[in-house]
């Protein structure tokens, strides 16, 4: 006869509430991994799917996902002509926030390089990839756009014609995705009268320089728009991304990169340590604590109510004992209803935060390694709490029976 | 002569200028002043005095649960206290062969009637299924079998100290001490349970130690002893051998 499982049974409601608490602290322990496993996901979606090869980034920097960094657009050309490079396309990506329909919408805009890269790497949900080189959009379904919807971004409308799933910046917004020119309109777009002031100071900043005296058509090149300037106005990509061609020796490009003054060079796998160590290091350690916590919070809620649970029952215990039950009859009565308790939290908190936690605005992801080392965390938890308990029962006394 | 009679015939109880105090300074209270007191194997003896005279004091020391200040005791024969020290696993002791009857019946309240009694086997390491056929058995000695799956809260007083009496016989003890267990029973029922304890002592050669206010059933007891102050007052003489009665094979009418 299993004393522990007579005793909640015949307690099944205050016992099925108490593991109901605890199935919920649990799941929460469970959330706070969840989001930071979802924060790295996230936040390698495009170093994952973006298929590049090495990323060439301003001199001396990390690349966009570190710092600002700043390409000239020409890069790309001077790419395109070193042995074993396949393709270089530009990387063009910034966060907007804009009101849409009466509520603030962030946006990561990411540009593709139109018409190498017309999103033949994301999966859609809906709709289709990029048909044209301008004023259509690839949309993160997080976002809440629908397919159709036009959104004014900057000076031009943008129909989005795709929907995506998951797909979302570092800083957990969706992501859209638009050609580079489109991109870049929409992170330079100024106003008229600005725009017509930066015309008239490049033009001035061109009158000054000898290229500009000697090749007078610049100063009307220079008075048009930013993209018919390529050597006059301000890099405007990020980076450029490079495929290498089959068979071709990585270490070879890398070095032939280097020697250049102007650009640095980071393989995929630099910029995943990138932007798990810098970007996330600190997420870590700031939810890393927080589940410290939330472990500890359990562990003395859960021994306090191991322990009333014990208290509760003194009288039997030491009834128990008067007939001469061994300390390890006692100790297995606590001990089981600790473990019990504890796994069926456990349970709770994985049925209910399998259902609660696709419903959190970021994403929230469950790992089978994380819910192994939950259940390990959780048998230890249960094992901690009962000491309390298992120290009150042995001290009972016998003839406590009387009192 | 039962077969677990000890051939030696050491009694079931020999208990030595037993003395217990509680507490000290101004709230030094002698509970027992070197009580001396034999039970022997097959004898039910009934225990009186008014209250505060010991005897609750006197029946835990003896059933291992409320060590003496001072004195010796032995249970069938083995030394088992010597002062406040004790000279055998109490724990093992108690399981095998002792048992208990209280005035309350203090079932445990999250087993039924047939596990209240069943506990007691296994505590004393008998396998579950057995124990279960055992324990039905003495519930049905007592007239409560038809209440063997009621939890002791759907249980009357009665049946409730019924069932801590078939707990208390489980594992045929070689000691039943008993403190006040009718005293919460009618006298009709009180005087059932006497007779109970009356015929294990005399089928299982059992010692019986039972503590009673009931003057009424006192023929049932082979001797009483009288305590007063911690003290045992000089032996009464022995009651009348009572008629034979009636056992309680089959006697389910009452609840
Ligand atoms: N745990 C205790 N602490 C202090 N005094 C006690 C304790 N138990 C009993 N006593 C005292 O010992 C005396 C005998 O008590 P008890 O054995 O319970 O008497 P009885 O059972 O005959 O009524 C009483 O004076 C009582 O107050
Ligand atoms: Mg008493």
């Amino acid at each position: 006869m299993n004393l522990a499982a007579q005793d909640i049974r015949h307690n099944l409601g205050r016992f099925t509430l108490t593991a109901l608490g605890i199935g919920l602290l649990l799941m929460i322990v469970l959330g706070m991994g969840g989001i930071y496993r979802g924060m790295i996901e996230d936040a390698l979606v495009v170093v994952d799917h973006i298929g590049t090869d090495l990323w060439v980034v301003q001199r001396g920097t990390r690349g966009p996902f570190a710092e600002i960094s700043r390409v000239p657009a020409n890069l790309e050309h001077r790419l395109r002509a070193v042995p074993g490079v396949a393709s270089a396309r530009p990387f063009v990506a910034h966060t907007i926030q804009r009101e849409h329909r009466g509520r603030p919408l962030r946006i990561t805009v990411q540009g593709l390089a139109w018409p190498e890269d017309k999103g033949e790497w994301i999966q859609l949900l809906a709709g289709r990839r990029l048909a044209q080189a301008h004023y259509e959009m690839i949309a993160d379904a997080s976002l809440g756009l629908g397919l159709g919807e036009v959104l004014r971004l900057g000076k031009d409308n943008y129909t989005v014609v795709g929907l995506t799933r998951g797909m979302v910046g570092s800083g957990g917004d969706g992501l859209a995705f638009f050609t580079v020119p489109d991109a870049q309109a929409i992170q330079f777009d100024l106003p008229g009268e600005a725009t017509r002031l930066e015309r008239a100071a490049r033009r001035h900043r061109a009158q000054m320089q000898d290229l500009g005296r000697a090749q007078p058509g610049l100063l009307d090149r220079g008075a048009g728009p930013v993209s018919g300037i390529p050597a006059l106005g301000p890099p405007l990509v990020s980076a450029v991304l490079v495929a290498l061609a089959p068979g071709a020796d990585a270490g070879e490009v890398v070095r032939t990169l280097d020697a250049w003054a102007d650009v640095s060079v980071h393989s995929r796998s630099d910029q995943r340590d990138l932007l798990v160590r810098g970007l996330i290091d600190k997420a870590r350690r700031q939810i890393g604590l927080f589940t410290v916590l939330l472990v500890i919070i359990s562990t003395i809620i859960m021994a306090l109510i191991i322990y009333t649970l014990t208290l509760d029952k003194v009288h039997d215990i030491a009834l128990l004992k008067l007939m001469g039950a061994r300390n390890r009859m006692i100790v297995g009565l606590i001990l089981q209803q600790a473990l019990l308790l504890g796994a069926i939290g456990y349970g709770i908190a994985y049925q209910l935060g399998s259902w609660i936690f696709p419903r959190f605005p970021r994403r929230v992801l469950i790992t089978g390694d994380d819910l192994a080392t939950l259940a390990i965390v959780v048998a230890a938890i249960s094992l901690l709490a009962s000491l309390l308990g298992i120290a009150k029962a042995l001290r009972v006394e016998p003839n406590q029976v009387l009192a | 002569m039962p077969p677990d009679l000890d051939p030696t015939h050491a009694p079931a109880i020999a208990a030595s200028r037993l003395s217990k105090i509680y507490g000290r300074g101004n709230t030094r209270v002698v509970a027992l002043d070197e009580v001396s007191l034999t039970v022997d194997r097959g004898e039910v003896v009934a225990l009186l005095g008014p209250s505060g005279a010991g005897k609750s004091t006197l029946l835990t020391a003896v059933g291992l649960i409320n060590p003496p200040t001072a004195g010796q005791i032995a249970i069938g024969g083995v030394p088992v206290m010597d002062g406040d020290r004790a000279l055998v696993d109490v724990r093992a002791f108690r399981r095998e062969r002792l048992g208990f009857v209280f005035q309350k019946a203090n079932l445990i309240p999250f087993l039924t009637a047939v596990q209240n009694v069943q506990i007691a086997l296994e505590i004393n390491d008998q396998p579950s299924r057995p124990a279960r056929r055992r324990a039905l058995q003495l519930l049905d000695y007592l007239g409560v079998a038809d209440r063997a799956d009621h939890l002791p809260a759907m249980l009357s007083g009665g049946q409730q100290q019924r069932v801590a009496v078939a707990r208390a016989l489980a594992n045929r003890p070689s000691l039943i001490l008993a403190d006040e267990p009718t005293a919460a029973l009618d006298s009709r029922r009180g005087r059932q349970v006497m007779e109970l304890f009356r015929q294990v002592a005399h089928e299982q050669g059992a010692g019986v130690l039972v503590v009673t206010h009931d003057h009424r059933a006192l023929d049932v007891f082979d001797r009483t002893v009288e305590m007063e102050d911690g003290k045992l007052r000089p032996a009464s003489p022995p009651t009348q051998t009572p008629a034979p009665s009636p056992t309680l094979h089959g006697n389910q009418n009452e609840s």
